[in-house]
């Protein structure tokens, strides 16, 4: 068969930094490909060649045999290649019928508005991926999974060849994979490529015929899905082999426990949930979206407080009502949306780790002592291993993986005994997943108690001795590991 | 590839290491400071008998501590994340009601030492307005939540109305001779407004360079969800940010009483916009989370320099506020662009 696209040695470089290093990538008629590769490997930059964002510094791509030195946006378009990124650019104050056909009449030079034909246009665009979505409905009203679609369906308008697919999955439960997996198989039948971004392994499995992986801006291997097994994955996107563990609580059963809550409940969100939190423990939590698994941990942690049942702090009753007062009383949280709750993006990697612990920075007078903030800064970004050599530089240039660890850094550093975690390593390549997950372990064995929120169910069975699941405000079920990984 | 910038880090520190520190620090101060300096230059090249001499000096010394401390207060707000409107009409609030005092209160037999003490009662008096108007702005601004510009477009209006209601509208007069005496006086051959200056240029320094306080403020002005989340108490910096705003208006409403031997509701209006723009001229970033007292303090002495060099010349009036206009421009462009030399450099 002959290739829909191929791209040939394609280099390109930001400033002395060797971004992508001789990449090939070729992609056949109706196949869904999967890029792989950890965060910084150059995926992103590999699809923005190929949309037209970035022109390569060397290289060349064929696009049904058709040569290009470089492509501009427009003659990506229209060579058929739309890309899906990750925030979908719709526009979330238009219905969505707006949002399907606009595009495509002003790419036909109509001025304008027809609204018969802009319904028309949408009904016919949402039945190409058999969806069912009201079209009079406000795109900002629709959950995350529908607006995908929009986008999607919106793509195929101009008559898309191949969907490129930048981590789709990120922000959809369980169900709504399952329903995008079978609109990409639908594409397919269609004879549409897809290019799948991701590096979440199981999903790669799942959909994917072929992988192209890369790691460090260079082509590691090119291959069937079949032929591949998790474990070489693994190898191929990190350069190392990662070993499946699980963890134990080392401390008897026998102490008081750090956290007790006793039919704690927030309307609305969260009912009756029980649960006390021992020295050691690591709680896995997960449950899908509307479980109240977040809204549980922002309750422990005062962002929205609880307002029916009791929560006990090592044996002493407690009412925590804002963040600060659960510092205090040495509850931290790591929010899942780490870019606009975790850190705070526009100040410096230094910064972003004392936050919290500045008033045991000082010297006279209140003072900031740079010199215990420069001890303690270097404390940290050694002993979780921070790559960044400029902690005076906004923490914005880290990596995902790098940011994560400055807020673990930020709580590590206020010496707290209940960690809560939500969703830590999405977006976090696998190299420093794991690091994480050791860091996590090792304060447990100090005798602090975890809450992990996870979608992610093998990282859950890897690093908890107890799993938590919660569906529509409840706790259905609150398993040691060894009964958990029996009952599934 | 996310972002390349982590991975050259390696490859530059050879390079730029001798400076680095030097650009953390200082880098968004040392182009200002050229400017500056260039300013002056030309100013004495094109006429230094007139502008190299004391006179032209101490009138310069003079006049730019009124508006320091109006962007001094500018700037706590700005750095909170809002801005503050009202720190002119605070200013003169604060100013009419240290002239009441000082007018309808001191008895006309008074001896010298009783009129010190209402003079320092109404001082006080005045830095209490300020503080209390400047609280009513951070209150409505965090615990009400309506957005700063919104909350200090209202309280502008509402303080200059409460400083019509009390003059009736009129200009203050009479005060006691000593305060345009200390107005106009010096210490060790410095103006007096101008070692004020100096006094709260040094406390503004302390607060939001050198202390906790200044740091959660700036962390609060970028990101105040990511701050809330870190457990700092944001409504009550935020609050602070607004007192300490205030405090300072006030401190520039003496000045300016003391300038003017009168108070009026609406003197010195166009400090507004003038204190506006040359925060952000001295580098504190209008969309919050960053500013620093040096880069305020060498805007202010660059304009002042620049408008008392062309009064000098004896342009046009229309002519100086082009040329504000203009060097306003040139500086944010540059820094602009001098921030993304620095970024690229990193």
């Amino acid at each position: 068969m002959e290739p829909l696209i191929e791209m040939k040695e394609i280099s390109k470089n930001f400033g002395g930094v060797k971004a992508l290093e001789n990449v090939n990538l070729t992609i056949y008629p109706g196949e869904v490909h999967c890029l792989a590769g950890e965060n910084g490997c150059g995926k992103s930059t590999l699809i923005k060649v190929l949309s037209g964002v970035h022109t390569p510094d060397h290289g060349e791509i064929f696009i049904n045999k058709k040569r290009y030195k470089r492509l501009h946006t427009q003659e990506s378009i229209q060579e058929g290649i739309q890309v899906i990124y990750q925030d979908f650019s719709v526009f979330p104050n238009l219905t969505v019928k707006e949002n399907l056909a606009m595009g495509y009449e002003m790419s036909n030079n109509k001025k304008l508005v027809n609204w018969k034909l802009f319904e028309k246009i949408a009904k016919q665009a949402l039945e190409t991926i058999d969806v069912d979505i009201d079209i009079n409905e406000k795109v900002e009203n629709l959950s995350v999974a529908d607006k995908q679609l929009i986008a999607i369906a919106r793509s195929l308008l101009f008559n898309a060849r191949l969907i490129v697919m930048d981590e789709p999955t990120t922000a959809l439960t369980d169900k709504e994979v399952q329903s995008l997996f079978n609109v990409i198989s639908n594409l397919k039948r269609k004879g549409i490529s897809i290019l799948f971004v991701s590096h979440k392994l199981e999903e790669i499995f799942t959909i994917a015929e072929r992988a192209t992986i890369l790691r460090n801006g260079k082509n590691v291997t090119e291959q069937l899905i079949s032929e591949l097994d998790t474990n070489q994955l693994i190898y191929h996107m990190t350069g190392r082999e990662i070993k499946e563990t699980t963890y134990e609580s080392e401390f008897n059963e026998n102490q008081k426990p750090l956290l007790k809550l006793k039919n704690f409940g927030l309307k609305y969100m969260f009912a009756d949930v029980n649960l006390e939190i021992y020295p050691g423990d690591i709680v896995g939590v997960t449950g899908t979206l509307g479980s109240g698994r977040t809204e549980l941990a922002e309750a422990i942690f005062g962002i929205a407080a609880s307002d029916s049942g009791t929560m006990e702090i090592n044996g002493e009753e407690a009412k925590i009502k804002n963040p600060r007062q659960a510092v205090k009383r040495k509850i931290v949280y790591v929010p899942e949306d780490r870019l606009t709750k975790g850190l705070i993006l526009e100040q410096s990697i230094e910064r972003n780790i004392i936050i919290s612990t500045v008033e045991n920075l000082l010297k006279k007078f209140r003072l900031i002592s740079d010199n215990k903030v420069k001890n303690s800064v270097d404390y940290w970004i050694k002993n979780l291993g921070i790559v960044a050599k400029f902690p005076k530089r906004n923490v914005s240039v880290l990596s995902g993986g790098n940011q994560q660890k400055v807020v673990l850094s930020k709580w590590l550093a206020s010496e707290p005994d209940i960690l809560i975690l939500n969703s830590p390593t999405v977006g976090v390549d696998i190299g420093s997943k794991e690091e994480i997950h050791e860091v996590i372990k090792e304060q447990a064995r100090k005798g602090m108690g975890v809450i992990l929120i996870s979608d992610d169910i093998p990282e859950l069975k890897q690093n908890c001795n107890k799993i938590v699941t919660m569906d529509k405000g409840k706790v259905i079920s609150i398993d040691h590991i060894s009964e958990y990984a029996m009952s599934r | 590839m996310s972002n390349p910038l982590h991975v050259n880090e390696d490859k530059k520190q050879g390079r730029f290491n001798l400076n680095k520190d030097f650009i953390d620090k200082y880098g968004d101060l040392t182009l200002l400071f050229f400017i500056m300096i260039s300013v002056f230059a030309i100013m004495a090249i094109i006429n230094p008998n007139v502008f190299l001499s004391q006179g032209m000096m101490l009138s310069i010394a003079n006049q730019f501590p009124i508006l320091g401390l109006l962007t001094l207060a500018m700037m706590f707000a700005m750095v909170s994340g809002g801005i503050d409107l009202s720190v002119v009409s605070t200013a003169n609030l604060s100013a009419i009601m240290a002239s009441i005092i000082m007018v309808q209160y001191i008895p006309a037999d008074a001896s010298a030492g009783v009129t010190t003490l209402y003079i320092l009662l109404s001082i006080v008096c005045a830095l209490l307005v300020g503080c209390v108007a400047g609280l009513f702005n951070g209150i409505l601004v965090s615990v009400v939540g309506i957005p700063a510009i919104i909350v200090t477009l209202g309280t502008m209006q509402l303080y200059m109305g409460i400083a019509l209601v009390l003059t009736k509208g009129k200009s203050i007069v009479g005060l006691p001779t000593i305060v345009s005496e200390v107005g106009a006086g010096t210490l060790f051959g410095i103006p007096f407004p101008l070692i004020i200056f100096i006094m709260f240029v040094i406390f503004s320094y302390f607060v939001l360079n050198l202390r906790d306080y200044g740091l959660k403020l700036q962390m609060t002005g970028s990101n105040p969800t990511a701050s809330k989340f870190s457990g700092i108490n944001v409504t009550s910096i935020t609050i602070k940010a607004y007192v300490i705003s205030g405090l300072l208006a006030a401190v520039a409403g003496l000045l300016m009483t003391a300038a003017t031997n009168a108070a009026k509701a609406d003197f010195g209006t166009t400090y507004l916009l003038q204190a506006i723009l040359v925060a952000v001229m001295g580098g504190v970033n209008p969309y919050g989370g960053r500013g620093k007292v040096a880069g305020v303090v060498m805007a202010v002495i660059t304009m002042q320099i620049l408008s008392s060099g062309l009064g000098m010349l004896q342009v046009s009036n229309f002519f100086k506020d082009f040329m504000w206009g203009t060097v306003l421009i040139i500086v944010l462009l540059a820094n602009l662009f001098y921030n993304k030399k620095i970024s690229k450099l990193s």
